[in-house]
């Protein structure tokens, strides 16, 4: 069984007062986590991948955990989430679908109301990248309000034989939302996209 | 009260675990705390620039708080520090000086406790997403080498043409590994803010 080898971890947390248009009292508030990981598979291929699924599954529900303890905000404050991979040179693009589950399901297991499917990005890219991880709402997916994406990367990651895990999580809707759609006051909160 | 129009703030805290697959124990921390803010001054050329000295007066407070606050330590337990600013291109470099040089420090040294060291900066012209390098020193003795480094930092959309992005960056540790010799932090004495 592999093991999970981390040799960084970035938290960071932004506070949006506004973007030009009026100044919120309350920030708007966006918080990613990445770690940087030894990608057991790089190099080569190998056919049988999923064992690495579940030992992936602690750092998941530790990455969220901490990430939520960061942003200063209870589980249940959260509203918008979203995950992503980008994967080394080394290895090939399957591998960051092993964060799928991991990543997900560990976020639903902390997040209160979380009856929507993350969503989610990966690609293969170089130390440096950037991967911009997509938000939606954590508990309907069609709420338009908080349809958004963060821009994450390190600049001395991934290297040939990393992976890079991340995280993402908004405490509400977009700063100066009003392009109309669903909204969140409208959540049936019963499937997950309404 | 502050008089900055801060249209954001990012705090970033690296930890690292692993340097060339070494474990390193404890991990060594590093967290930027940045402000973006409206350049009053942008467009046009001010001689009197006494409003961005005390934006940073206040800014050297606010974010040199909040990076010793991400990392979770007290203020004496910090060891190095850093500044830098970015400013959009409807302003001036001398904006980033006016913000960096007089006043900010003062605050920062509260934040940190003591602070002896000269405060290393970088500054620049920039566009959205400009990465921004600031370099890194011991904050009692600059001539410290474990604690030479740099941190970059970057926010994918700033500063606009009428902001500027002030970046300060706290320590609780040197590089993963030093191991090139000079002044070891054990030995300095903190007095003259170079050894």
């Amino acid at each position: 069984m592999p093991e999970v080898i981390v040799r960084k971890t970035i938290v960071s947390v932004e506070d949006i007062f506004h973007e030009g248009g009026p100044v919120s009292q309350k920030p708007h508030r966006r918080g990613a986590i990445a770690a940087v990981i030894h990608n057991p598979y790089a190099g080569r291929y190998v056919e049988e991948i999923t064992p690495f699924i579940e030992d992936l599954k602690p750092l998941g529900l530790k990455m969220a955990q901490d990430l939520i303890a960061a942003m200063g905000a209870k589980p249940s404050q959260i509203e918008g989430y979203g995950k992503g991979a980008i994967v080394g040179s080394g290895g090939e693009l399957e591998h960051g679908a092993l964060w799928h589950a991991p990543g997900g399901y560990s976020m639903r297991e902390v997040v209160e109301n979380s009856k929507a499917i993350v969503a989610s990005t990966k690609k293969v890219g170089a130390v440096g990248s950037r991967l911009d991880v997509p938000v939606t709402h954590a508990n309907a997916s069609y709420v338009r309000s908080h349809f958004d994406s963060i821009e994450v990367g390190i600049n001395d990651a991934p290297r040939a034989d990393e992976m890079l895990v991340i995280l993402v999580m908004t405490t509400g809707s977009r700063i100066h939302s009003r392009s109309g759609g669903m909204l969140a006051s409208e959540i049936k909160g019963e499937d997950g996209l309404k | 009260m502050i008089t900055a129009k801060i249209r954001k703030i990012s705090t970033v805290v690296e930890e690292i675990h692993q340097e060339i697959g070494k474990e390193i124990s404890p991990t060594t921390r590093r967290a930027a705390a940045i402000a973006v803010i409206e350049n009053p001054f942008a467009g046009k050329y001010n001689e009197d620039l006494e409003g961005l000295m005390v934006i940073g007066e206040e800014l050297g407070k606010l974010l040199g708080e909040r990076a010793v606050a991400a990392l979770g330590i007290e203020p004496s337990q910090a060891e190095g520090y850093g500044k830098g600013a970015i400013v959009g291109e409807n302003g001036e470099l001398e904006h980033a000086a006016a913000i960096l040089h007089p006043r900010l420090g003062g605050p920062l040294r509260v934040a940190v406790e003591k602070g002896a060291a000269l405060v290393p900066s970088s500054k620049k012209m920039g566009g959205l997403g400009s990465p921004l390098d600031v370099p890194l020193g011991h904050k009692d003795a600059a001539y410290v080498r474990s604690h030479f480094d740099a941190m970059e930092v970057r926010i994918n959309d700033a500063p606009r043409a009428n902001e500027i992005l002030v970046a300060i960056v706290v320590t609780d540790s040197g590089r993963p590994l030093p191991r090139v010799g000079g002044l070891e932090a054990k030995d300095a004495k903190g007095e003259d803010g170079l050894r």
